[in-house]
């Protein structure tokens, strides 16, 4: 998590990924898709439902592997998952049976990385910055949405990961809440300048978000184009009033309605 | 479940109250033949509290302690071994599809044979009828706790799998932290089916091939037609039933109680 040399550099070349199912036609989720995660910068995905976010989300955390094509961080290639590259899922992924405290304390437990008192101690430090330090005590299902995505990026944070890799995380939220989740995260990463890898269908998350939107097209799904977002940081909702934002914003509906019209597009 | 509300107490004495009446109605008024040799409700209520019963088993006799003994020492051995036999083989077919492919095809065709059909066989096959008698109400509490189990590590969400491989923990920290806390709740329901299920088979076979317990006692009183002996072995089972089912309960309860509370969140 050094500032000063970011590193989680992810790049994908050529990708494809063709999914198999008894008594149907395989379907072609990724085709031809190239991906380049600029290290210490905030990437956005942006891209309508069903069109292999997920997918592409996975063969990065390395769960499933590609039919054609090469998966690197930082000039390794990937093969398997690891706490280098940690996933957020869209649906919470906290052990509904832990604590919070043991769910934020289990990976370096579970690598032997720390003994259980060194990540007791980073995981207090840890809940306390998320506000989470009278909840740890309490099992996820005693907590709300919020803070449920909260424990849940404070239990990724715990690994160090180079790369924070988060699918669709604040889906499911109530308007106010994942506003509020929004800045918090915006919060984070500016002061920890990590690598992350944010994928979402909503337009207005995704500029207020990014360092840069990449637009996903579908069927097959690969990036069609790139918006660089140079709003100023610190940022926070005051950002969306100005024109700077507005305009990036109409220019990233251009390229979602472009794509819309286009022929390979609407399949 | 037991009463929780004063409303629910009265309903249950109700209950209790209503089925007594329609007994004592039968046996009293019932114009039937057959009816008239079953014992009423007050003569076994007689018999059951009585210091000197007419056929030698009450509440005041060493025999009738004897035999709740022997059948408490039977199902608490069948249900240990099924306990600690079937809950790591449902783990073992839920974790390794080889495994269940080659095991879950001799499960479908030996499961539905009734334990009663397996006396004969468990007479020759055991030193003592003792022994046999244990297999037989084994047997059926191993099935019920096996397949449970099985079903509770299947339906563990695959997420949580995911996020331990992403926090790169070692297969033992998934066994410990993931599947057998995920599959709990079902190996719960699976040991409640299998302590009921013990006790039926046990009964059964406690008939045919012992020497105490509240089956023989049952089988032998209707033998020496000591008809109100019948109903106490039969009311003694009922209880004997409840109150080791209720006994798993309340450790299960203890177990998980992120369970109860999670269920409470959403109510």
């Amino acid at each position: 998590m050094s500032k000063d040399h970011p590193r989680g550099h992810l790049v994908a070349r050529g990708l494809k990924k063709t999914y198999q199912q008894k008594g149907h036609a395989p379907v072609t989720v990724l085709e031809d898709c190239n991906l380049d995660i600029e290290p210490g910068k905030l990437t956005v995905i942006m891209g309508s439902s069903g069109c292999g976010k997920s997918t592409l989300a996975y063969l990065l955390a390395g769960y499933i592997k590609p039919d054609a094509g090469s998966l690197s961080i930082d000039g390794r290639a990937i093969t398997s998952p690891g706490p280098d590259r940690v996933l957020v899922f869209q649906e919470t992924a906290l052990w509904p049976w832990m604590s919070v405290m043991d769910n934020v304390m289990f990976g370096p437990v579970a690598r032997g990385d720390q003994s259980t008192a060194q990540a007791r101690k980073a995981a207090l430090e840890l809940l306390e910055r998320f506000g989470l330090i009278d909840f740890r005590d309490k099992y996820p299902g005693q907590l709300s949405g919020g803070m449920k995505r909260r424990a849940e990026i404070a239990q990724a944070l715990m690994n160090h990961p180079q790369v924070m890799i988060l699918d669709e995380p604040f889906r499911g939220l109530d308007e106010m809440t994942r506003e509020l989740m929004q800045e918090y995260y915006m919060r984070l990463f500016e002061d920890t300048a990590l690598t992350t890898l944010f994928i979402t269908s909503e337009l207005e998350e995704a500029v207020f978000l990014a360092d840069r939107v990449l637009v996903m097209g579908e069927t097959p799904g690969r990036i069609v184009s790139s918006i660089e977002v140079d709003l100023p940081h610190p940022r926070s909702f005051e950002v969306l009033d100005s024109q700077a934002y507005l305009d990036i914003k109409r220019e990233a509906m251009d390229a979602l309605y472009n794509l819309a019209l286009s022929p390979e597009g609407t399949g | 479940m037991p009463p929780v509300n004063k409303k629910q107490f009265w309903y249950m004495w109700l209950g209790y109250a209503l089925a007594l009446a329609a007994w004592y109605a039968a046996t009293a008024w019932l114009p039937v033949a057959a009816f008239e040799r079953l014992p009423g409700p007050w003569e076994v209520i007689t018999e059951w509290f009585s210091t000197d019963p007419a056929y030698g088993i009450s509440l005041f006799t060493r025999d009738y302690y004897i035999h709740i003994l022997y059948s408490f020492y039977r199902a608490t051995a069948a249900f240990l071994m099924a306990v600690a036999l079937g809950v790591p083989l449902g783990i073992f077919m839920g974790w390794s599809k080889t495994f269940n492919d080659f095991a879950a095809a001799l499960f479908g065709l030996l499961r539905p044979i009734p334990p009663l059909a397996w006396v004969p066989l468990a007479i020759l096959l055991f030193p003592s009828s003792e022994s046999a008698v244990i297999y037989v109400t084994f047997l059926v509490a191993f099935f019920a706790t096996t397949m449970n189990t099985y079903v509770g590590v299947r339906s563990i969400d695959n997420d949580y799998f995911r996020a331990a491989a992403c926090l790169g923990s070692k297969p033992r920290h998934v066994l410990r932290h993931v599947i057998v806390p995920g599959a709990l709740p079902h190996i719960f329901t699976g040991l409640q089916i299998a302590m009921g299920a013990a006790w039926f088979s046990l009964a059964a076979g406690e008939m045919i091939a012992a020497q105490y317990g509240l089956g023989y006692m049952i089988f032998e009183a209707y033998n020496l037609i000591q008809f109100p002996t019948i109903v106490i072995g039969m009311a003694t089972l009922g209880i004997a039933g409840y109150v080791s089912s209720a006994a798993i309960r309340l450790l299960g309860v203890r177990l998980m109680r992120w369970h109860e509370q999670s269920l409470g969140m959403e109510g």
